[in-house]
């Protein structure tokens, strides 16, 4: 593995560690010193060099390490994989956008050349050299969806687009939190978000879905969403949750710092081109609460936000029983200062 | 369509109406327990055309969960074919022939418990034939069918909550969280947290 790739793990030991880079550059979800649900899209056009927006998908220092991961995952429980029979073609769309992106993005990482249909892909961090013929299934050894996603951070579900709804029919889902492709393939847009608490009674669901029912090709958006981890793990899945549900009850003042992660998802969103499906990445960030609060306006922000989201959304969150004792261990970092608008760090 | 009466909001839950005689070149009825009730209803309200709707129907019936066996009063509406089972997965292989034999026009009527229309209806989907050729009416018992999200095995009429798998035995809450391609609701340890701190069982559903 080269220099640019942590040797880390997001289990057992959990040697998962954000360099100061890393730190750095994390996407803090909150604009302001509250939350609430709402439609929170803008488009997903290029941020600032070095963010995780610079890249339609971002590739860094947990690539290698996460990519290893998710095989485990997989090895355990095949179903988190799944595509139903008709969304093999949005499978292919996704591979080329993923594909076209990263080759675009990370020339020195990935290279894809064409011939016509024969396509030749090298994956360098991964050591994987491919050529195949696209559209042809029997020339990858899996699904294009799965062949693509083994090789990109972030889960991935792929919706179907009829009866002016959307259906997720097709997922990667190996770093989740909290919720099961295989009990969702098939539902509807409000089907799924079925258990999302106070949500659908503000309008946010139908506003959303009329929103993406009519995204444009090469218009990708992207919003934010975030819960609370405790450890490093990315597989937080109701599968496994008798294996990680006791961690909770083990969290300390002493601890609290090192073991609690904010876990942030960057969800992009992008019409696909042949099957007019909906591919949607979640891309999971985790940092430590203890490396969140060298940056003094996110420890007082995530201080007066975890002291203040209602509590449907810290019971749904999954935080409630610990939220005392996040809110005393990050209120030694809020001086009560103002916070400026804006996620980015103050410039201090 | 009316709603259903049934406890409970979420919006992945399925909603059940009355069932109304629709013309059709055939008429497949698959009901359990009470819901050879709506069976019979289901005829008084076709009326005079109640004879030629029977002469081109096929009923498939099988006793409730709770042991309601009314196969007797269907048997009386006089059907083309009216046939008892024991059980769904019994029933399964008739029900997947006559769809697969299904013309265009097939009325489709299922009526008892959650169960039953529950994987009628994703029968019917994987079979290929329109949702809308179905109609639902929910009768007599509520006990749930549940999928336990750890193992995946499917727990058939669960009464109480929480209810303790009986694949891999963990004790299991019952979410109101419904997937109509395994026509279950999803059970999840209610201990995972605190094990071995499970609250008494509570009979939800009767
Ligand atoms: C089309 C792609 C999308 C997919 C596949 C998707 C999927 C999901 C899933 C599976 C959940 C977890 C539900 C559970 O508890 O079981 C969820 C939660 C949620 N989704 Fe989406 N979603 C999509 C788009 C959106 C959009 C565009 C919005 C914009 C408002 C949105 C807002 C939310 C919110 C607010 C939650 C609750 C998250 C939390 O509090 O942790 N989703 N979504």
């Amino acid at each position: 593995m080269g220099l640019e790739f942590n040797e880390e793990t997001f289990r057992g030991d959990f040697s998962f560690k954000n360099s100061p880079k890393a730190i750095k550059r994390f996407p803090f979800p909150f604009p302001e010193d509250s939350y609430m649900y709402s439609v929170n899209m803008e488009p997903h056009v290029p941020g600032p060099k070095g963010s995780v927006f610079e890249h339609t998908f971002d590739v860094d220092e947990h690539y290698v390490s996460e990519m290893r991961d998710r095989a485990m995952v997989l090895a355990d429980d095949p179903l988190r994989c799944q595509s139903l029979p008709h969304m093999t073609l949005a499978g292919w769309d996704l591979l080329e956008l993923i594909m076209e992106s990263k080759a675009r993005d990370y020339p020195h990482w990935f290279e894809l050349h064409k011939n016509g249909n024969k396509w030749h892909w090298i994956n360098r961090p991964l050591e994987i050299e491919q050529k195949f013929t696209f559209l042809d299934e029997t020339t990858l050894p899996c699904g294009p969806l799965e062949y693509i996603t083994r090789q990109t951070q972030g889960d991935f579900t792929l919706q179907d687009q009829r009866d002016n709804n959307l259906f997720i029919e097709a997922g990667m889902v190996t770093t989740q939190a909290d919720w099961s492709l295989d009990f969702d393939i098939g539902m509807s847009f409000q089907e799924w978000h079925a258990p999302v608490p106070m949500a659908h009674e503000l309008g946010v669901f139908d506003r959303a879905l009329k929103f993406l029912l009519k995204l444009q090709l090469g218009a990708p958006v992207r919003r934010f969403n975030w819960t609370m981890t405790v450890d490093p793990l990315l597989d937080t899945s109701p599968e496994n949750y008798p294996k990680w549900g006791p961690t909770k009850t083990t969290l300390t003042m002493d601890n609290i710092g090192r073991r609690q992660h904010l876990r942030v998802e960057l969800q992009t969103l992008h019409r696909l081109p042949r099957s007019n499906a909906i591919a949607f990445p979640i891309r999971a960030y985790l940092i430590s609460f203890q490396d969140l609060v060298t940056v003094p306006k996110w420890a007082r922000r995530l201080h007066r936000v975890i002291r203040d989201v209602p509590e449907p959304l810290a019971t749904y969150k999954g935080f409630l029983r610990n939220r005392p004792l996040m809110v005393e261990y990050l209120s030694q970092f809020d001086d009560g200062k103002p916070t400026s608008p804006g996620w980015w760090p103050e410039p201090e | 369509m009316t709603n259903s009466v049934l406890e409970g909001t979420m919006r992945s839950r399925p909603v059940y109406g009355v069932l109304e005689p629709r013309p059709g070149k055939a008429h497949l009825i698959v009901a359990d327990g009470e819901g050879a009730g709506a069976v019979v209803d289901l005829v008084a309200r076709a009326g005079e055309t109640a004879p030629a709707m029977l002469a081109r129907t096929h009923i498939i019936y099988m006793p409730g969960p709770n042991g309601t066996d009314a196969f007797e009063s269907l048997k009386a509406l006089g059907a083309a074919q009216a046939f008892r089972t024991h059980d769904y997965s019994t029933a399964q292989p008739r029900l997947k022939k006559v769809l697969g034999d299904a013309h265009m026009g097939l009325q489709i009527y299922t009526t008892g418990t959650e169960g039953l229309m529950g994987q009628v209806l994703r029968d019917v989907m994987e079979a290929g034939l329109p949702a809308q050729a179905v109609q639902t009416e929910h009768r007599g018992s509520t006990v749930r069918r549940v999928q336990c999200v750890h193992c995946k095995g499917i727990t058939e009429n669960v009464r109480t909550d929480p209810f303790q798998c009986s694949h891999c035995g963990l004790h299991l809450f019952v979410r109101d969280h419904y997937s109509r391609r395994l026509a279950a609701y999803q059970g999840v340890n209610i201990d995972a947290e605190d094990p071995g701190e499970v609250p008494p069982a509570v009979e939800r559903f009767k």
